[in-house]
């Protein structure tokens, strides 16, 4: 008994079209065991999870739960077979309270009774640990707390395999450590969990044994006790991570843009910026760190017009008149008619920097093609711009005329990156520019961004690597909970200093340098 | 421990997205549905009337193409099937689900009767017809730009909306209808100015639908060039694919969403000024017949491409005036026309499916130990 | 007296108009709920009206003695089955090929229109007989009151005075609140239509909801096609007299805020509002005419005055319109 794993996957391939998601892959894990599953961005670690947990479907592969061979068809058959997965994205409704979202889809015995559903709800969280009000809407409430109805509800289920995607992306130092004694707790139990992680102390901290991946590909599996970060770093990237980036010292530095005092409301007014002042100088790289979802995403877009400031106002100081502009409510088509060159590449580059359907030509034209007084678009410009763009960052793409829906992720950030540059830009904001690339990607964008920062642009890099964020930047903004919790020299800093900073996001005080 | 949990096999059908389909498989496979279509439809005349199913074929041909008076009026009612789906293409587009054409359209054809019944023998003709142009597209631009400017301000959900409208216009026309009875009593308004023809477009070349051909074919030709090759029709893409970046690259999206709804207004007012002052000389509640929502296929099918939607609306007119012919042939009731219009439809909207998917059938396992254990698993 | 009498009558008339509202009002909240939005339910409900005209038709046509239960059974079995089945055919489209609500639904009804009219207006002559169809005696099996009714005055009047299916109406309408808000059922089927992508990950079987909500609540809705083929006009069929009713149903679901317990008083008052034009004192044809432009204003301020406050418990279902296919990345 205690050799069956409670779960084994031999030999899964998936593909999506053209890419192999997953090629080959097996993995096993026992009861009472964390496994950690690790890879970068993109290495298809939850593709691999979504088959266990009947999203997706193998087209390659066996699973085999208890010794037994299974077919897993839907999520239901999951739960089937005890298994719950807590995904990245939360699958809940919102308009439904906690205890509602936790019994969905459960076929309990006699009448429905919600209020017996909140009062078992209460009964796991006071087992746990957790703190949750049962008959709360999920709308109004925060991203802890939603994770924690996650958890609750694939534990009501009585899941024996308990599967967590990026638990900690969302959560603070302290939360993590209640969700890690919570899963140490089941461990105990003798339930069987994987986790998937791209963050190396987690993995130590918690699991008792490693599977990596790496682009699709199966690494190894090594035990926990037996390795270091050096060794699954290396296990990960492939080869020994030597950034090595080329950082030129600032020249000629000057303020560009002064951000003073702004203050940004969600549609449900909570607080996503507070009080954030800073300034960004050209000549010069600066890095801004944090926990995901910590404000970066509406700091660059109130920079870039797409936020409503309540307070505070954005100063462009335009580099030959020295005149001052406020930016503040702005819409990016003023901006840009006041004649600030503003470059942005957003997280979402499909979803926002870039239109799927279009093809590489039309996507060009995006930031351009109001240029003129004509009623007509002028594609001949944006064809060579696509073309320029293609040779010189070396795009994989059939043609000019090729949607960029079709191409890889690396090469979509390339057209991405390689529109907003063109525009000879003084100010260039760029949002995790290299997630999901691959290494010579990456290190094309880090080469790009080095290059604008010595042509004395002003470079703001959103990264979520310290080890890039410290080797790439010249200073380093650390944001917490909407605030500025410290800006540093990325020169002399520490990773364990930013850490720090990082996490001392609610009712600390900022103290800027 | 996974006693209780049900066996599963493999799914026999798995459903899955094609990566990219080939224009023409794409085609090859609707062209398939319709051929099935018709097979169906032939069953069905079979059915209910016990006629040999060739001379049902023959008598759909001859709907369209029986005579050359047959073949004028396929072309003018392809013209003004063609016309509304020009109007709803913009918005769509957009991913503005506009299913008030019908209204919008009748809104153009109250405007043009309205100006024909009290200036049609006042005003040259000259005059008179600038005159019901700007009034009909007026109307209705003011229809579509109703809705637009709600969903643009509070994301009011536009189907519901522009659905309402249309029984709203169709009552603003109910009202009118009563004033202009001709004869009293008969709740009909009559051929307006049937003696002086006042404010009837005039006949060319001896024609009488020539010239609403020609000036749907000339806005064929212009709202496909405008889509493809102006910068308001690239803002019109870019919003309907991604609001997200249309805000990102300072799309004014209200503006766009407005503007682009009154275009399309704008058309369905062509044609309603087509309907009325170019064709039926009169006006009911049902002038409009449905071509609101018909359009709405019309331009799906074609991708909202203007070029392809003279062929799809080519394909909707010719069968449903086949489908009247097999009535009239037959003896049926008029109604049949309908349900054989519906059938074509369903297999051609099913059809997409197999444009878009594809069916994994269930594979074998390979052979040896695995395939073993699977068996001692049990 | 009078006037009391005149205003129970008027109220009676409102509800008489309102039935066929609230089958189909029911019928497509319940369908949307599952995030199908069927704008098919006006041919649905043409449907109704046929299937149980052609069910009663060959029953009156086989038997020389009829049996009021008998003949009650088959055309309420027969609108039941036919209005299910144009439910079936809509959602094999939408869900099982994936194809877009808004054209399957209106060629939906296009096509039940096209049924109803065709056989409604051709059903005696394909059997050799010719002239209109006229169901009096299942009609009047469905007209059918509780005898004492007419005695108990004003009261009776208004409370009894209806035929079954109008009481059936508000049963099925307040089972179907019970049902989504108080059941296991319920809550699975309103996630489905909020967001079924959550409602898949927590193990329910997203497609066989959503069928099963389309077709129950298609028959539902072909229910208020035969209770106004059958009870309203008494058994006999006129081409396009049900008229636009089924657009009407539509618009109640949104001034109902997606509830059928605010169907049943809002179906009243959209009766009322559908022929209160009779009874207000001088107006002309014209003026008729406007005022049967009411339900459709009053939606319209509904459905605006919704949008703007934005409160989350009164917006349609969060995936309404879209389909749903798991493997989308």
């Amino acid at each position: 008994m205690t050799n069956t794993p409670a779960i084994e996957l031999r030999n899964i391939t998936k593909r999506f079209g053209n890419v192999c998601a997953n090629n080959n892959i097996s993995l096993s894990v026992q009861k009472g065991e964390i496994l950690s599953l690790l890879g970068e961005n993109g290495s298809g670690k939850t593709t691999l999870m979504n088959m266990i947990s009947g999203i997706y479907f193998p087209d390659e592969g066996e699973i085999i739960i208890g010794g037994e061979e299974v077919v897993i068809r839907s999520p239901k058959d999951a739960f089937d077979y005890k298994i719950g997965m807590i995904h990245q994205h939360f699958k809940l409704v919102d308009v439904f309270t906690a205890a509602e979202n936790i019994v969905l889809g459960l076929n309990g015995e006699g009448k429905f009774n919600i209020n017996q559903v909140s009062r078992n709800v209460a009964e796991i969280s006071s087992k746990y640990g957790f703190e949750i009000d049962p008959n709360k809407k999920i709308y109004e409430m925060s991203v802890s707390e939603k994770q924690t109805v996650e958890i609750i509800k694939v534990l009501y289920r009585g899941a024996d395999i308990l599967i967590l995607d990026e638990p900690t992306a969302v959560l603070t130092p302290q939360e993590t450590e209640k969700l890690f004694a919570v899963l140490r707790r089941m461990r105990d139990d003798g339930k069987a969990i994987i986790i998937i992680t791209h963050k190396l102390h987690e993995v130590l901290a918690i699991s008792d044994r490693v599977t990596v991946l790496r682009k699709g590909e199966y690494i190894d599996t090594v035990k926990t006790s037996e390795t270091d970060e050096m060794a699954l770093t290396e296990m990960m990237v492939g080869k020994k991570v030597s950034l090595n980036i080329d950082r030129s010292e600032p020249k000629n530095t000057e303020e560009r843009l002064l951000v003073e005092h702004i203050d940004c409301l969600s549609r449900e007014g909570v607080k996503l910026l507070d009080d954030v002042s800073f300034t960004a100088r050209s000549g010069e790289i600066l890095g801004i760190a944090g926990i995901a979802g910590s404000g970066q995403r509406e700091l660059l877009e109130a920079i870039a017009g797409l936020q409503h400031l309540e307070e505070g106002r954005i100063i462009y100081i335009d580099p030959t008149t020295k005149q001052e502009e406020d930016l503040k409510d702005k819409t990016p088509l003023q901006i840009r008619n006041m004649g600030v060159r503003l470059s942005f590449v957003p997280e979402d580059r499909l979803g926002m920097g870039l239109v799927g359907n279009m093809d590489i030509v039309d996507n060009m034209m995006l930031r351009s093609y109001t240029k003129g007084n004509s009623a007509f678009l002028q594609r001949k410009e944006p064809k060579d711009l696509a073309e320029r763009v293609i040779k010189q960052l070396g795009v994989v793409t059939p043609g000019a005329s090729t949607p960029v829906r079709r191409l890889s992720g690396g090469n979509v950030q390339k057209v991405l990156v390689g529109r907003e540059i063109a525009s000879s830009p003084t100010v260039l904001m760029a949002a995790y520019p290299v997630r999901g690339l691959d290494i010579n990607s990456s290190y094309m964008i880090y080469n790009l961004l080095n290059e604008q920062k010595e042509k004395g642009v002003a470079v703001i890099f959103v990264g979520e690597d310290l080890d890039v964020l410290l080797e790439l930047s010249d200073r380093i903004l650390v944001i917490g909970g909407g605030k500025v919790t410290g800006i540093v020299d990325a020169r002399t800093t520490t990773k364990e200093e930013i850490g720090l900073l990082m996490t001392k996001a609610k009712g600390g005080e900022a103290n800027d340098k | 421990m996974t006693n209780n949990a049900v066996k599963h096999s493999e799914p026999l059908l798995r459903v899955s997205k094609r990566a990219e389909v080939v224009w023409w498989k794409g085609w090859i496979i609707r062209g398939i549905s319709i051929v099935l279509a018709l097979i169906a439809c032939a069953f069905i005349i079979v059915l209910l009337t016990g006629q040999n199913p060739i001379e049902v074929y023959g008598a759909l041909i001859k709907g369209s193409f029986g005579s050359s008076r047959k073949v004028w009026i396929m072309l003018q009612n392809l013209a003004m099937l063609l016309c509304v789906s020009l109007a709803v293409t913009p918005a769509f587009k957009m991913r503005f689900w506009n299913i008030g054409a019908e209204g919008q359209v009748l809104m153009g054809c109250l405007a043009t009767s309205v100006c024909m019944i009290y200036l049609g023998d006042k005003l040259p003709i000259g005059l008179l017809i600038p005159i019901m142009l700007i009034a009909s597209v007026l109307a209705g631009v003011i229809w579509a730009v109703i809705p637009a400017i709600f969903n643009a301000n509070w994301k009011t959900n536009e189907t519901l909306f522009t659905l309402m409208m249309n029984y709203v216009a169709t009552q603003l026309v109910a009202f009118c209808i009563v004033f202009w009875e001709n004869p009293l009593g008969s709740n009909t308004v009559g051929v307006i100015n049937s003696s002086t023809q006042g404010g009837w477009l005039p006949v060319i070349f001896g024609q009488k639908y020539l010239l609403n051909i020609l000036v749907v074919a000339a806005l064929t030709v212009g709202l496909y060039i405008y889509l493809k090759y102006s910068k308001q029709g690239y803002e019109i893409s870019v919003v309907g694919e991604s609001v997200n970046t249309a805000k990102y690259v300072g799309i004014n999206v209200k503006k766009v969403i407005i503007r682009t709804m009154a275009i399309s207004g704008a058309i369905c007012g062509v044609a309603g000024l087509l309907l009325v002052s170019g064709t039926d000389h009169t006006i009911s509640t049902t002038t409009v017949g449905g071509m609101g929502f018909t359009a709405i296929m019309v331009s799906w099918l074609a991708k909202f491409n203007p070029a392809l939607m003279t062929l799809t609306s080519f394909l909707i007119v010719f069968l449903d005036r086949g489908a009247s012919e097999i009535a009239t042939a037959f003896r049926l009731n008029e109604s049949v026309a309908d349900i054989l219009t519906g059938v074509i439809l369903f297999f051609i909207i099913g059809s997409e499916f197999f444009v878009n998917y594809k069916l994994n059938l269930r594979k074998k396992h390979n052979q040896g130990n695995l395939s073993a254990s699977a068996k001692e698993g049990k | 007296m009078g006037i009391l009498a005149s205003i129970v009558f008027f109220i009676k008339q409102s509800i008489i108009q309102g039935i066929p509202l609230l089958y189909g009002s029911t019928g497509e909240i319940i369908t949307e709920k599952s995030g199908n939005l069927n704008l098919g339910i006006p041919g649905i409900m043409y449907m109704g009206g046929i299937s149980g005209v052609i069910g009663g038709y060959f029953y009156e046509r086989s038997t020389d003695n009829p049996n009021a239960f008998l003949a009650i059974f088959i055309t309420f079995m027969s609108a039941i089955v036919g209005s299910a089945l144009l439910a079936l055919i809509y959602s094999f489209l939408t869900i099982t090929l994936h194809a877009n609500q808004n054209v399957t639904g209106l060629t939906l009804t296009t096509f039940g229109v096209g049924i109803g009219n065709f056989f409604g207006g051709s059903l005696t002559k394909l059997f050799g007989e010719g002239g209109s169809i006229s169901l009096m005696f299942t009609g009047n099996a469905f007209k059918a009151t509780l005898p004492f009714a007419s005695k108990l005055g004003l009261f009776g009047e208004l409370f009894l005075s209806y035929g079954f299916l109008a009481y059936l109406a508000v049963i099925i309408a307040i089972i179907s609140s019970i049902i989504l808000t108080k059941t296991r059922v319920g809550l699975n089927l309103r996630a489905v239509g909020e967001n079924p992508a959550t409602a898949d990950a927590a193990g329910i079987n997203v497609t066989l909801y959503k069928y099963v909500a389309t077709c129950i609540g298609g028959a539902i809705a072909g229910l208020g096609g035969l209770y106004f083929i059958m009870d309203y006009t008494g058994g006999s069929w006129t081409n396009g007299g049900f008229g636009d009713r089924g657009w009407l149903a539509i618009a109640l679901v949104i001034f109902a805020l997606w509830k059928p317990k605010h169907s049943i008083w809002g179906s009243f008052l959209f009766g009322g509002l559908y022929i209160v034009y009779l009874y207000i004192p001088g107006l002309g044809r014209s003026s008729q005419e406007i005022f049967k432009m009411l339900p459709y204003v009053v939606t319209l301020v509904v459905l605006v005055l919704t949008s703007m406050r934005k409160k989350r418990e009164y917006q349609p279902p969060e995936s309404l319109g879209t389909t749903y296919f798991r493997e989308e990345r």
